[in-house]
């Protein structure tokens, strides 16, 4: 770990004009710092903030304070009952003792596993722009089949992510400037491209402040994570679905994967082939081919594919089912 | 020194009759209190409060090559850096078991991430930063990673087995076989992962050298570190009295060790260094991968007419250990003609050494897996078809068993499991998305006894402590060390001290191989026989027919309290076990049986264990509690082996990939369900004093075949290449996976 300098915040705006890398949990980022995947010369501590707290919108909505802690959101009653993926998707993730440090906005800033961003002499684009990507031809079988680049081929860790795209979250900011912004969640993770290091749309001193639910979506919910140990791992593949049914036919879906790609993925057009229609096994096969049209394995990943496909047709079995 | 040698089967002892009613009972543990307040200090915190400085190691970047230059400019231009230690004198990893020394670097990278450099500075964080400020250059050379390449492929030195025993002429034998079984199997690498990482506090005081680490085998360690520091080993003192697990990686002595003696002397302050995780999966040691062909002749009846197991397994150069996969396949199964035999395919990877259960493990993974598969071909029952190939005699030597009750602990498995009850064929049960199976194998563990020795020392007051070097990796030696003397010498456990894990005390077995409870169990018993004889003679009393009990002396009408018969003196006798002829004249091993029921998932290949029983026969049981803990932690380790367990070596660079514990997985308490462990009663007169033999890594060995067994029961996939993850079963997965409405 590289020294820094560490300051407190006890305002938001202190906090924007400290200037420094934002620390909330600490759980991802004092591990890449130990390790020197992350070298931070300033790091500002925003735990103090007041951003703690889940509100209520007048929509029926939810607003997350960004420190709300892991353990606090996937227990409490309002989400629970009105946005139970979301829920489901907290506890699927990490371990109690991780979940009662880690906060809803840090979540949504996790860094990817992959084994070779972890190790310092490999090359890494996403740690060391240039340096080139071992995990192409090595061992990915954690990676990514959607949205890769030649650059990189990492994926997303967060299971609360997945689940708040979904829901379709907003992420609301305050920027280095003062001004506010707010960011949906489907627009705020960048695909690796050439820029792998770039992550999201945040800029330099941005800090997220809330993270917004519009008001719940009715339906079925499921949270469908599979791994490789029953608990304690990141997705190999994971399916977020809310299903409405209007008699027998879907009347909305709202569907987002995780351990697909760079970042939750989110595809409209899924959920378009399944609007207006009786389910049927046909339908979701189309609508799983249509996910992984464009899926490339990378070797050691190949069987994602496949997987994905059977998870996402069980999973809208189910959905459908039970909605 | 009072020495007993095992040359000849043990008859009734005090333990068998049991007066004092404390053996085999499930005492809580003796130093439990400790642990489980955080009290029992573990290596890393000797010396708090003391002004000590900290080491950090530098790795390599490349896995192969000469090192051409280390500058520690930089690193030792930051506030607090007190030296960079660099050369020849760096270990590459950790010792062999029992070996003279670790081996140095010696200008050369054998191992990526191997150690170049340890800096030592007066905080963690200085040290851990500045290790990243040492510039190493290389010169890089081509190194070899891939065990299938079978690049360079070497003899093995003798340890841990002999490694090619050879009977008869299988290869004619197989030929003319009605049944010819032949497949291989594949073991990746693992990481024995014990909870508390390698860890030392060094202190030299000019003269003398101390040592607190983490340790399973002490009565080398003082010799290794004399060799490193060119200290006299008389002068060196090493401590582990507790160990936060070892699972073998821990019977070499760390490279902690020997940087932070390393450390201490260079800097005279007393050294700190705790290796970080990555730093144990890359610079301690690991199981080496294999490559197992497994050959069985079967007549078309059933009977097990040859056996051959031929394992290809990794190490670096100049280590000579190897992961011996045959070992139970020596002894475990008929056939007249034979071939057990192992290669060492060299790789420039972490040296391989002991790693929970070294063979068995990985062994009898690939020949349970077998018999299961050949049962099936020949439409036997899994159990009956080891019913039916129950060897009379070591079938490689014809030696008698000493005690063998295998196929005892199969049926009453089969019993208690309700076995009857196995879906017949693959794939017919199904619950929602799970199909289920049942899968069972059989359990063997070589038993050794070890030289060992002991001292009890009883103060005025009748109070016993029991003194040697042996240590405790979580095992519960404490505990039956503590149960044996009061057994022995009639005192209630609460008279009864143990200090275990000092280089001073006697020398013992220390902890390994499963034979720490028999071998430094029975130098308490040695050492006991000898204190009850001293006790006997101060009163003129028979030793032999003298009852103990409640720290008194009875003898015909007579009832002594030992207070009186010391008269104010303390007593201290030592004794010693040998390993005799027993060991030659009759073949050793504890058995066992295991069942599992397991649930895979449909859509996904997800296999979850629901139910998982052990039952085992290995003599007497000292504990019922710590040996079923054993037992408990052998069939979860079973599951790491069957489903999760694969230290990725990528064969492009020779990195260790998944170099922590977030990424190396082994099993968390949602892959354990429920778990059953049945100890038979047993003795064995042949194997030492106690009749006991070793129990702690039983479990382990053929626990991951039962699981992948019941993979294949509940969905038709036949798993032979391990870890059994998901992908290896979804691409033979139905199609028909949806639940009906």
């Amino acid at each position: 770990m590289r020294p820094f300098e560490y300051s407190r915040a006890s305002s938001v705006g202190e906090a924007r004009t400290l200037g420094g890398r934002f620390i909330a949990g600490g759980t991802n980022l004092l591990d890449l710092m130990k390790l020197e995947i992350e070298t931070p010369e300033k790091i500002v501590d925003i735990t103090r903030l007041p951003l703690n707290e889940i509100k209520e919108t007048g929509d029926g909505g939810l607003k997350i304070g960004a420190l709300v802690t892991n353990s606090v959101l996937a227990a409490d009653e309002r989400i629970r009952r009105d946005h139970e993926v979301l829920s489901r998707a907290l506890l699927a993730g990490a371990s109690g003792q991780l979940r009662n440090k880690a906060s809803t906005g840090g979540n949504l800033l996790q860094r990817t596993r992959c084994g070779y961003f972890y190790e310092t002499s490999q090359p890494c684009n996403k740690r060391e722009p240039g340096s080139g990507c071992a995990a192409i031809g090595g061992f990915n079988r954690i990676h990514a089949i959607l949205g890769a680049s030649t650059n990189c081929i990492a994926t997303h860790p967060s299971d609360m992510a997945v689940a708040m795209m979904a829901l379709d979250a907003v992420v609301e900011t305050e920027q280095a400037d003062g001004h506010n912004r707010e960011i949906p969640l489907r627009d705020f993770y960048r695909l690796p491209g050439d820029t792998p290091h770039i992550e999201n749309e945040l800029k330099d001193g941005e800090l997220i402040v809330n993270i917004r639910l519009p008001k719940p979506k009715a339906g079925y919910h499921v949270y469908r994570k599979v791994r490789d140990r029953a608990s304690y791992a990141f997705a190999l593949v994971s399916v977020a679905a809310i299903v409405k049914m209007d008699g027998s036919e879907i009347a909305e879906a709202s569907l987002a994967f995780g351990g697909l790609a760079h970042k939750p993925w989110r595809d409209p057009k899924l959920e378009a082939m399944l609007v207006g229609q009786t389910p049927k096994r046909k339908l979701f096969e189309d609508v799983a081919d249509a996910l992984l049209a464009d899926a490339q394995g990378q070797g050691e990943n190949d069987f994602k594919i496949p997987l994905a496909r059977r998870t996402l047709i069980s999973v809208l079995s189910e959905a459908t089912q039970g909605a | 020194m009072n020495k007993h040698v095992m040359d000849e089967a043990i008859g009734e002892t005090r333990l068998d009759r049991g007066t004092q009613g404390v053996i085999g009972k499930g005492a809580p543990r003796y130093e439990g209190k400790l642990k489980v307040s955080g009290t029992a200090p573990y290596a890393y915190e000797y010396l708090a409060g003391e002004d000590v400085a900290y080491g950090f190691i530098v790795p390599a970047s490349i896995a192969k090559g000469t090192i051409r230059s280390v500058d520690a400019t930089k690193a030792e231009a930051v506030p607090g850096v007190l030296t960079v230690i660099s050369g020849d004198r760096i270990v590459r990893a950790a010792s062999q078991p029992m070996a003279p020394a670790a081996q140095t670097i010696d200008g050369e990278v054998f191992h990526y991430n191997q150690p170049v450099a340890v800096v030592i500075a007066d905080r963690f964080e200085t040290a851990r930063h500045a290790a990243k400020l040492v510039k190493v250059d290389y010169d890089a050379k081509e190194g070899r990673f891939d065990i299938a390449a079978r690049t360079t492929v070497r003899e093995p030195a003798s340890m841990p087995m002999e490694p090619n025993q050879t009977r008869g002429d299988f290869e004619s034998a197989f030929a003319k076989a009605e049944i010819q079984y032949d497949q291989t199997f594949t073991t990746p690498s693992y990481q024995a992962a014990a909870m508390e990482p390698h860890a030392t506090t060094a202190k030299w005081d000019g003269e003398r050298l101390t040592v607190w680490t983490s340790h399973q085998l002490l009565e080398t360690a003082p010799g290794q570190l004399s060799k490193h520091t060119g200290v006299d080993a008389d002068k060196i003192t090493v401590h582990s009295p507790y160990i936060g697990g070892g699972f073998g990686s821990k019977l070499g002595l760390g490279p902690d060790a020997v940087m932070a003696c390393l450390g201490t002397i260079a800097t005279g302050k007393p050294v700190k260094i705790a290796l970080t995780r990555q730093n144990v999966f890359q610079a301690t040691s690991r199981r080496g991968e294999t490559v197992q062909r497994v050959r069985i002749g079967v007549t078309k009846a059933g009977k097990i007419t040859c056996f051959a197991h031929e394992t290809d397994t990794t190490n670096s150069p100049g280590n000579g250990f190897f992961e011996p996969s045959g070992i139970s396949s020596v002894f475990l199964y008929p056939g007249e003609d034979r071939i057990v035999s192992h290669n060492i395919v060299e790789t420039d990877v972490l040296m391989a050494s002991a790693c929970r259960a070294p063979g068995e493990a990985t062994g009898m993974l690939a020949t349970e897996g077998a018999l299961d598969e050949i049962a099936e071909q020949l439409g036997l029952d899994p159990v009956e078809f080891r019913r039916m190939n129950e060897p009379e005699v070591n079938p490689q030597t014809d030696t008698p068993f000493s005690s063998r009750r295998l196929i005892d602990c199969i049926e009453e498995g089969a019993r208690r499991f309700g076995w009857s009850d196995r879906p017949k064929t693959p794939g017919s049960r199904r619950e929602g998305e799970w199909l289920i199976g049942m899968g069972m194998a059989s359990a063997s563990r070589k038993n050794d006894l070890m030289e060992s020795s002991a001292e009890i020392e009883m103060s005025p007051d009748g109070r016993a402590t029991v003194r040697t070097g042996m240590t405790d990796i979580g095992t519960g030696t404490y505990t039956i060390l503590q149960q044996i003397a009061a057994e022995m010498l009639g005192l209630p456990l609460d008279m009864v001290d143990v200090e275990l894990g000092d280089s001073r005390f006697a020398p013992s077995s220390g902890s390994g191989g499963s034979w720490g409870a028999n071998s430094a169990g029975s130098s308490v018993y040695v050492a006991s026989l000898a204190l009850i004889r001293e006790l006997a003679s101060r009163i003129d009393a028979d030793a032999e027919t003298l009852t103990l009990k409640d720290g008194h002396a009875i003898s015909g009408n007579r009832q002594i309290p030992f207070a009186d018969i010391l008269k104010g003196e303390a007593i201290s006798v030592t004794g010693k076990i040998e390993p005799g002829k027993q060991a030659e004249e009759t073949h050793q091993a504890s058995y066992g049986a295991h069942f599992c029921e397991v649930a895979v998932n449909v859509v996904t290949g997800e296999t979850r264990i629901r139910r998982l029983l052990t039952v085992g026969a290995a003599g007497r049981i000292l504990n019922e509690k710590t040996a079923t803990s054993q037992c408990y932690g052998g069939q979860i380790w079973g599951i790491g082996y069957a489903l999760e367990e694969d230290l990725v070596i990528d064969k492009r660079n020779g990195l260790i990939v998944n170099h922590d514990l977030a990424e190396y997985h082994v099993p968390v308490h949602a892959d354990v369900p429920q778990l059953d462990v049945v100890l038979l009663e047993d003795r064995d007169p042949h194997a030492s004093p106690l009749a006991g033999k070793g129990i702690g890594e039983l479990a382990i060995a053929g626990v991951g075949a039962a699981i992948t067994n019941a993979i294949y029961n509940a969905c038709g996939v036949r798993i032979r290449d391990y870890p059994a993850t998901l992908d290896k079963i979804l691409a033979e997965l139905p199609d028909d996976y949806l639940t009906a409405a």
